[in-house]
């Protein structure tokens, strides 16, 4: 059923598998699907190494529309089937797709284990603020405030912000991006690039329940002002005039937004990105989009040792010249002739 | 020590023979009860005697000391007879305190032998273990035949010269009391000495003082009258089958048995598993046979423990988790996604007492519902259930041949009692073995998820990593062959038949049930499954040789049941089914045959005692 192409002659539309899409019309979810289909013949993996690994909700789905292996696992576990299936094979190049309730709600305990023990795969979050597939209730990722049929006069929940959870599990990459972004395969790249665990939370809209929820950070009239893209290297400015800036308030040690040539402030003023300085990655995470634009980009990229180099430099040390024998083994101690 | 006085009635050419001995050691849990029992353990079964042990301790690690639910214990039943069970009623109760004689003096015979640490029988300790006046005086032991020793005081004495505190002296008292028992039961020390000197490697002062401790109390038996009527005993070595013994305990048996499984079907393990009483041993012998291939992974919960071993399974390996019945629980979930995407799983439980957290450190046999029953929707799968520590090894081994042939999960029913026990074993050899490798070799053109092997019903086990075999699986309901998501009525119809059939397909695949002991047919059958099985062989053995038409019948294979089931038990006029719990294989019995299968059940935390099960035999026969 399937044809083996060598790789180099891969193009998008072969990671697609032949079964019919069915997110709805204007979701948010056919452009990551895109986005990840442009990306993968541009990455050196072998066809049959990558494993789309997912738990439920809309975006969990996605496993069935790729051409490659592909698990569709139960609420908010991929992390650990995906960390079972690469601890098993390191060789495989795992990525979990995910969304906010599977991923922060049913599934909260399992991702932060999978983020602190950094295992190698890229976890790709798609957070619509809302319950999709079972339709329309708020997530923990929701505002407060807002009515749905589960909170008919407004949610009182705390919303979560998942790359501040992120980097707090003690992840070592963290990268936003949004649904449509031309750049994403961009980020996506980085994310494969780095040895560990990669989280890329995609800021998607969920056309039916929660339409038009970025739209203060993302409607074009607004992006600009609303948006910053961070380079490693390189100052935190953006605005329409490429003239705002955020800087640390040395006080309160906090950020904040300022203007290039206001107040006598000039570029050496603005922060420069590190994205291997942690604490920087927090408060930028943290930038909401409110008094602050909200950070796009590779926020924080600092490799360690992966968990399955951990078990992998172990199993090696356990090694011996010889085969082991279980035979041996069972006659190892106390023994007597009887 | 021979330049001591050794009393002409102690000589050991004098001493008692008896075919057998139930010793029941019982202390403070910071006493090393435990530690005296494995010793006790070893040396008697390099004496040759068979034994069967039973640790009975609290769920506390170090509850407060003198403290009735502090009390520790460990059973010991050895001789020169076959032994099944670790014996119904102690013949000698050693009690380090007043708190473990209170716990445990109701189940030592009328007339046995009580040893007492005198020098805790102070008016705290008294009152702490519940005491209104000392038992040592007020004559309520007079049925017993009691030895009085101020063991505190004594083994100070023996340690003096190592310079230990007071406390670290005290902790020598196990050792000390493990060598009066190995005089009394003519033991050598040689094992305990060696095993004292390898433990303690790296600090020599502590293993002297125990090693004084231990000769110090065989010496006080030497030179000591110990008292009218208290006799020295021997008991001969057992006829046991040829061949080279070790001692095993259930927890190494299932880790041994799964390694040797997973090798027989050329993959290698990845066992995910969470903490939980009584299974964890398995995943302490597993964790240290990395040589083996094996790949333990400690999950942040139950439910990431089965689910990255049900990942590794889809990635290849054989994927095993373990726990008890309410980690089972939090399992249940994933169980079905095993099932609907058929993939090769082992599920151990470490059977424990009790619904929720219940007595974790006490052995019932009561998740057989749970494994039989205990998912949603029609969610069937193989259970298998062990019925001795050494037998954890054969059905380990079974798990992994049914599992990677049939691709489904396996339940594996052990229990606390089996997983802690010892007993001795006669080695197997597995590379005598016939391997059951599995089989990749799928032809591409050929391939679908779900197409299946005519004969088992398996589908093609396709590992990521295998060029043009790429495919997807999950939960939703699928296709039959393409793997498809699939909402067709027809189709569910089909898949739901297909999973079922599958595994009843098994029973053509399993040994037909035998009879352990007794005829083909008969006036009664006793029924049993898991470690009731030393009481009810005992038991059953001792009524055919009082002349009784009683025949005993104990299941390895619980789902599905072996194809000759049936038509054996309808060879009996009366079934009965003794089981530490309220009735659960007797339902299912019932359910499958219509047969009148009669339940005999305990749930006190305590496993059967032979007379019970001799009681039942009895009622069972007269009525």
């Amino acid at each position: 059923m399937n044809v083996v192409v060598p790789n180099e002659k891969l193009k998008p539309a072969d990671f697609a598998s032949d079964q019919e899409v069915r997110w709805c019309p204007g979701c948010g979810d056919y452009a990551i699907l895109k986005a990840v289909q442009r990306t993968l013949p541009d990455l050196d993996t072998p066809k049959e190494k990558y494993v789309f690994v997912s738990g439920i909700g809309c975006s969990s789905r996605f496993p069935y529309y790729m051409s490659t292996y592909g698990f569709h696992t139960i609420h908010g576990r991929a992390p650990a089937f995906a960390t079972g299936i690469k601890i098993t094979n390191p060789d495989l190049d795992v990525w979990m797709v995910t969304g906010d309730g599977d991923g922060f709600s049913i599934g909260g305990n399992h991702m932060l284990h999978v983020l602190r023990r950094n295992v190698d795969l890229q976890i790709l979050l798609c957070n619509n603020e809302i319950y999709g597939l079972t339709k329309g209730q708020y997530s923990p990722t929701s505002g407060i405030g807002l009515k749905t049929p589960s909170s008919p006069t407004g949610s009182v929940d705390n919303p979560l912000k998942p790359l501040v959870f992120t980097l707090g599990a003690g992840a070592r990459f963290a990268a936003r991006g949004y649904d449509t972004q031309k750049t994403l395969p961009v980020i996506l790249k980085r994310a494969h690039a780095h040895k560990g665990t990669s989280m890329v939370e995609i800021l998607q809209n969920c056309i039916v329940y929660n339409d038009a929820v970025f739209d203060n950070v993302l409607a074009r009239d607004v992006a600009p002002e609303k948006q910053v893209h961070v380079e490693h290297g390189e100052p935190l400015i953006y605005g329409a005039e490429k003239n705002k800036g955020i800087r640390l308030n040395t006080k309160t040690l906090t950020l904040e937004a300022v203007t290039i040539g206001e107040d006598g402030i000039t570029e050496d003023d603005i922060l420069v990105h590190d994205e291997k300085n942690r604490s920087l990655a927090m408060m930028l995470a943290a930038m909401d989009g409110d008094e602050l634009p909200v950070a796009l980009g590779v926020i924080y990229c600092d490799p360690a040792e992966t968990y399955e180099d951990g078990i992998e430099h172990q199993m090696d040390a356990a090694k011996s010249a010889e085969t082991p024998s279980i035979d041996a083994l069972l006659r190892d101690g106390h023994t007597w002739e009887s | 020590m021979n330049e001591l006085n050794i009393k002409a009635g102690q000589n050991p050419s004098s001493r008692k023979e008896v075919p057998s001995v139930v010793i029941r050691f019982a202390g403070d849990s910071g006493d090393g009860i435990q530690i005296t029992g494995s010793r006790f353990t070893d040396t008697t079964a390099l004496a040759g005697n068979d034994l069967a042990t039973f640790p009975d301790f609290p769920a506390e690690i170090r509850a407060p000391v003198g403290t009735t639910f502090g009390v520790s214990a460990f059973q010991i039943n050895f001789g020169s007879r076959r032994i099944e069970t670790h014996g119904d009623d102690p013949d000698v109760l050693v009690a380090l305190n007043p708190a473990a004689l209170m716990v445990n003096i109701a189940r030592l015979k009328n007339g046995g032998t009580v040893i007492v640490d005198s020098g805790t029988f102070t008016d705290r300790n008294l009152k702490k273990a519940g005491y209104k006046s000392n038992p040592l005086e007020d004559g309520s032991l007079a049925a017993y035949s009691l030895l009085e020793i101020d063991i505190t005081k004594l083994v100070l004495e023996s340690v003096k010269e190592f310079g230990l505190s007071q406390k670290e002296g005290l902790r020598c008292k196990n050792f000390w009391i493990l060598g009066l028992v190995f005089w009394i039961y003519g033991r050598k020390r040689e094992d305990t000495v060696e095993w004292l000197k390898t433990k303690f490697a790296k600090r020599p002062e502590i293993a002297n003082a125990n090693i004084a401790a231990l000769n110090a109390g065989h010496v006080y038996g030497e030179v000591s009258e110990l008292g009218d009527g208290f006799d020295l005993y021997s008991i001969p070595a057992a006829e046991m089958p040829a061949g080279l013994y070790r001692t095993v305990t259930g927890g190494e048996a299932l880790a041994w048995g799964l390694v040797a499984g997973a090798e027989l079907a050329d993959l290698k393990i990845f066992f995910g598993s969470y903490p939980i009483t009584p299974a964890s041993p398995v995943l302490h012998s597993l964790a240290r046979l990395k040589q083996f291939g094996v790949k333990t992974f400690q999950a942040e919960d139950e439910i990431a423990a089965i689910c990255s071993a049900i990942g590794a399974s889809y990635a290849g390996a054989l994927g095993i988790t373990s726990s008890s019945g309410p980690g089972i629980a939090l399992k249940g979930e994933a169980i079905g996604l095993a099932i609907s995407t058929e993939l090769p799983l082992i599920i151990v439980n470490s059977q424990r007492a009790g619904p929720s957290t219940g007595l974790p450190t006490k052995t019932e046999q009561s998740d057989l519902y749970q494994a039989v029953y205990g998912r949603n929707a029609d969610a069937p799968l193989v259970v298998l259930a062990s019925r001795s520590p050494s037998d954890c090894f054969e059905v380990a081994i079974e798990a992994c041949r049914l599992a990677a042939k049939y691709m489904t999960p396996v339940m594996l029913l052990t229990d606390g009692y089996i997983g802690n026990a010892a007993e001795p074993w006669l080695i197997p050899t597995v590379s005598d073995r016939e391997p059951f490798p599995v089989n990749r070799d799928i032809d591409p053109e050929a391939f679908a998820p779900y197409s299946r092997d005519p004969e088992t019903l398996a589908r093609p086990w396709a590992v990521p990593g295998m060029a043009g075999f790429e495919h997807r699986i999950g939960g939703i309901e699928k296709e039959d062959g393409s793997g498809n998501i699939s909402y067709e009525p027809e189709n569910h119809q089909q898949m739901t038949d297909l999973r079922r059939n599958k595994i009843l397909g098994i029973a053509k695949d399993i040994p037909a049930q035998a009879v352990e002991a007794g005829l083909e047919t008969g006036d009664l059958a006793v029924v049993g499954w898991g470690s009731t099985y030393g009481p009810i062989s005992r038991a059953v053995d001792n009524k055919i040789s009082a002349g009784k038409s009683v025949s005993h019948i104990h299941l390895r294979h619980i789902w599905p049941f072996p194809e000759n089931l049936e038509s054996l038990l309808r060879g009996f006029k009366k079934v009965i089914v003794p089981e530490m719990n309220d009735g659960q294989l007797k339902t299912v019995l019932r359910d499958q045959f219509l047969i009148d299968a009669v339940p005999v059940t305990k749930v006190t935390g305590q496993p059967f005692k032979i007379s019970e099960i001799e009681d039942a035999i009895d009622q069972a026969l007269e009525s």
